[in-house]
Order: structure tokens, then sequence, then C-alpha cells
């Protein structure tokens, strides 16, 4: 493994058209590292991965991507260099089926048809429905499927597990820990169940109005109620 | 519905199963070969309908698959048209030349209307599509001197076609050229659509930003479909000028670009036949209502658009496929497909 990073952004200010969402943000995520994005509703959090994603107005700062600034890189070129988004909005493709919808990213690499389908079992099994039939944790599933099949090195999770059911959050949760530490695939992970982010995750940071106000490794963070009932109002209980 | 067999096909398989041909469609290829036989003091009007089934295909490419909405298609019709018009009055009257010139002609105008095209959706396409029709259809008229104005362009005339096949006043010629041509361009649409590029397409209609955070340049994308699409728009018109030898600013009119809107969502668009049986449905009818009542030939028509947008949003074709693709009919059709062999 390279010292060198795998994604870096340096000081950077970014929002949309004039309005500046966020600013000074300095993070660094290593090869197969993982990164837990934590903070209230409307801190930016979306706005940051949309940055790395190349979809807002970069003001100051620079990316860079196993060293090589891509600041001003289009994003589907982002994404042919290895950077995979699942939007918190899922974005399936309604009227192509689910196999169409995981054939169209498809890139050659370690993830295709098969290693999906058996990480999301139950996206296999709707294989021939089309996308605007599915449950929101199939669909869930399937967004995240279908961004595996660009075969990313990094990919950026927005909020996987909002709205779902317990029993898919659980299956979910088991295909992500799955994919973050067997596979390897480097991981931003937005999420508003700090427990589970946490646990899934190497480090953290805290986010308040568009600034990183926290970083700590994951696990230490859980320890640290104090900080966390802070930053995000949220009471941990007793266990975990 | 669309089988795929293979427990678990890789990307190409996937796309390889779909381009297989059913046997519904060599049927409905044998049966464009009925009108020689059955009906052949019809043969023009077979051959304006494989010419207005080839527009209406090549509208069906940008909008069925990547969603680029046009008011204005008929641009590339007429500029086709005219190409091969003012090619032959002008001493070259070679069919198969004239044709590949007017193909060229208007892509290279789709080509160049792609970049503007490529940045809008929705409604300013609309606009946008509407005004560009506009405006050719008022360059042609005012460009007397090449184009005949509102007189139409006089003197076209066409050599036999390989040397050998006059265009004939029955249309003979002029419906199996036309065939062979729908044919031969439909192979190069299906083609299109069921390789990656074509599954990239379906991906930029249904939502454009996604695809570009999967790696797709939807821009790049859809200024080619756009120039593929024009170019064929072009053949079309060019098909028009060497069977009838004449050009009118019709070719150009605003008329002409919603007909074959009518006529794509009438039989269904995003599938590659809705053009097909929409052209065929649409000129059928025009020719025996406006027999029976010349003056309001488009009102059984009217009615026609309102009924299937209501009942079947898919068009004739989506509406078809969705009761043969519904539990009951599977059943009741099920003894009879025995014979293809299907692996259950």
């Amino acid at each position: 493994m390279s010292d060198q990073p795998l994604l870096s952004m340096k000081d950077i200010r970014s929002g949309y058209g004039e309005a500046v969402v966020l600013d000074n943000i300095s993070l660094e995520v290593a090869e197969r590292g993982s990164l837990a994005v934590l903070g209230r509703n409307g801190v930016g959090k979306s706005t940051l991965l949309l940055t790395i994603m190349g979809f807002t107005a970069v003001g100051r700062g620079s990316i860079l991507w196993r060293g090589a600034d891509i600041t001003a890189m289009a994003p589907h070129r982002r994404a042919r260099a290895g950077i995979g988004w699942v939007a918190q909005e899922r974005e399936i493709f309604p009227n192509l089926t689910v196999e169409e919808n995981l054939t169209v990213a498809a890139r050659p690499g370690r993830w295709d048809l098969a290693s999906v389908y058996d990480l999301f079992p139950r996206i296999r099994e709707r294989r021939q429905a089309n996308g605007n039939q599915l449950s929101g944790g199939e669909q869930q599933m399937l967004a995240t499927a279908r961004a595996l099949m660009t075969n990313p090195a990094l990919l950026l999770l927005d909020e996987p597990l909002e709205g779902l059911a317990p029993i898919i959050v659980e299956e979910l949760v088991r295909a992500l820990k799955r994919m973050i530490a067997d596979e390897g695939t480097a991981v931003i992970l937005i999420e508003q169940h700090a427990e589970i982010a946490l646990s899934l995750t190497e480090h953290a940071v805290l986010l308040e109005r568009g600034r990183i106000v926290h970083r700590a490794r994951s696990q230490d963070l859980l320890q640290d109620h104090a900080t966390l009932d802070r930053y995000i109002g949220m009471k941990v209980e007793g266990s975990v | 519905m669309t089988s795929t067999s293979a427990a678990l096909a890789g990307p190409h398989e996937h796309l390889r199963a779909q381009d297989r041909w059913r046997a519904i469609e060599v049927v409905f290829w044998l049966a464009t070969l009925l009108p020689f036989l059955v009906t052949p003091n019809y043969l023009s009007l077979a051959s304006q309908v494989a010419i207005t089934a080839l527009f209406a295909l090549s509208l069906d490419l940008i909008l069925g698959y990547a969603g680029i909405v046009s008011l204005g298609h008929a641009a590339f019709f007429g500029f086709g048209a005219y190409a091969a018009g003012i090619l032959s009055k002008h001493g070259w009257g070679e069919p198969l030349s004239g044709l590949l010139f007017a193909g060229i002609a208007a892509g290279l105008l789709g080509y160049l209307m792609s970049f503007i095209i490529a940045r809008f959706r929705h409604l300013a396409l609309i606009m946008i599509t509407l005004g560009f029709g506009l405006l050719l259809l008022e360059a042609a008229n005012s460009a007397g001197w090449l184009t005949g104005g509102a007189d139409g362009l006089q003197g076209v005339r066409m050599w036999p076609l390989l040397g050998m096949f006059r265009f004939d006043l029955y249309g003979f010629t002029a419906y199996w050229y036309s065939l062979i041509l729908l044919f031969l361009l439909f192979l190069v649409s299906r083609r299109l659509i069921n390789s990656p590029f074509g599954l990239s397409l379906r991906g930029i209609r249904e939502n454009s930003t996604r695809m570009r955070a999967i790696g797709a340049e939807s821009r790049a994308h859809i200024r080619k479909i756009y120039t593929i699409s024009a170019a064929m728009a072009g053949i079309a018109g060019g098909l028009l000028t060497q069977t009838t030898e004449t050009v009118s600013l019709g070719v150009l009119d605003f008329q002409r670009s919603a007909d074959i809107l009518v006529i794509l969502v009438l039989g269904g668009a995003g599938r590659l036949y809705g053009g097909l049986i929409g052209a065929i449905i649409f000129l059928v009818a025009r020719d025996q209502f406006s027999g029976i009542n010349p003056q309001y030939w488009y009102f059984p028509i009217g009615v026609l658009l309102v009924v299937v947008v209501l009942f079947l949003p898919g068009g004739i074709l989506g509406g078809l496929a969705q009761i043969t693709g519904s539990e009951r009919f599977q059943r009741m059709v099920r003894p009879l497909m025995v014979w293809r062999g299907k692996s259950p």
C-alpha cells in the first residue's frame, strides 16, 4: 500500500451558483479506507459528495485523486477514474429492468453481475422487474449494486439506510460491512444512524454549517457521547 | 416480454439476447411484401408509408431512446429532400449516390444542431426545434433561386435505379427501393439500440445526471444519436424526392413535424416498430378517410390519438405488449408456443 491517499480535498470551498455551502474542507481517504461523515440536516453532507463527484461549483481549494488534480474534471471522467456515487434519492432508471440498470453501468473489474447478485441476493430475484416496481429497500440495494458495477475504488454513499425497514437495514449493513472489510472498497458514508456509520468505518468527521468541526477515529467517537450529543443531538443509548 | 435464459449472463450476453430475432418480426417483414401481390394499385401509397416509416424511425431514435423531444424534425427530412432534388436538377440523377448525398447533408446539419440540442431538455427543446424548423422553412421559401420557393423545385429527373430500373408510374420501383432502404436502416437502428451505446441512451432518457455519475458522457452520446437520426431523416426526405421527382415547401412544413410525432406516439415510441405501425395506420387512414370526407379526414385521427394516449400510454405497440405480457394471455398461448422449443 502506498502512503499517497486515494482522495484528498484541500481547503475546499464549494456550493451552488453564488451560494457557498462548504468552506475550508480538508480531508483524506486512504486506499481501502473508510470515512463516516456525520452532522445534522442541511450542514452540507450531500454537497460534500456532490463536490467530490464534480456536480458543484468549486470556488477555492483542490481535489486530488491518487495525487492528480481533478478539481476541474467532468463528472463522467471522475466516474471512469474510479469514483462511484449512490445518491440519497437512489435514482433508479424507472423504465429499465434491474438487470439493465446494472448492465448500463458495467465496466470490467472485480464486480460483475454475478458478484453483485451474490452481495444482494434479493435483487437477483427481481432481475426482470422494472426499476419502478421495486420497494425502497430493493431500490437502495440496486442503486448500490449499480455503483459497484462501475468498479469504483471509492464509493460515496449518501444515507443508504434512510427510511428502510429494520430487517432491510440489517441486510444492507451486512452487505456494506462485507464490501468495506472483505472487498476493500474505500467508502465515504453519510448516515443519520451514527452508531451504524461509526461501526462500519475507520475514521469519522463531524460537519457543522459547512465546516469540519471534529475529527476522530470512529471507534473513539462512538464512545465520545458528549461530542456526538453536541453536534448531532444524539443520545447514545446504553448498549451499542 | 423479453426472456433472458442464461442464469447469470454478463452485460454483453444480456444485450445479445435482446438482439435475437423474434418470430413476429419475421412475419412483419414478410407482410411488407404483401402490397406487391394484394394491392398492386396502391404501391405509390405503400412507398409513401415506407418513407414515412423511415422518417418516424429516425425520430424514434432520438425521442423514444434518448428522450430528446422534437417538434421540428421535418427540418432534416426537408433538407435531405432538397439536397437530393437540387443535386438531380443540376445534372446528377443517380439515385443511390443522390440519397447518400441527402443523408450526409442532413447529417451535417444535424451535427451542427446537436451542439445546441445537447444542452437543453423538455420544453426548451420543443421550442428550439420548433423555431429551427420554421427558420429553415422560411429560408427555403426566400431562397427561390435555389429551391424554387413556393412553386416547388422543378426539373428533378432521376436516372434508372442501378442503371436498370426506371421509376414507373405505378410506384413498383419506388416501393421496393423505399422498402429495401427502410429495412437496411431498420437493421442499423436495431443493432444500434441493442448495443451498449443504445443502453446508455436509454439511461440518458431516464436520468442524464445519473448517467454522468456512472461514467457516460451524456452530451457526446446525444450529439452522436442526433446526427445519426438527422441523417436518417434526410435519407427519408431524399427518397420522397426521388420517388416523386418533385420537392415542395411542404417537406419542411410544421405539419410534417407534428404528423410524424403523432405517428410515433400512436404506434408507440421507444419500440422501433412503433413508428412503422404508426405510419401504416396514419397513412392508410388518411387515404381511406379523405376518400369519404376530404375536409375532415384528420378528425378520426384525432379521436384515435386521444383514445390511444388515454388508454394505451405506451402507444398501440405498448398496449399490445401489455396484453401479451399478462398472465392470462401467457396461459392462453402457452400451448401454441411449444413448437418454439422454449425450455421452462
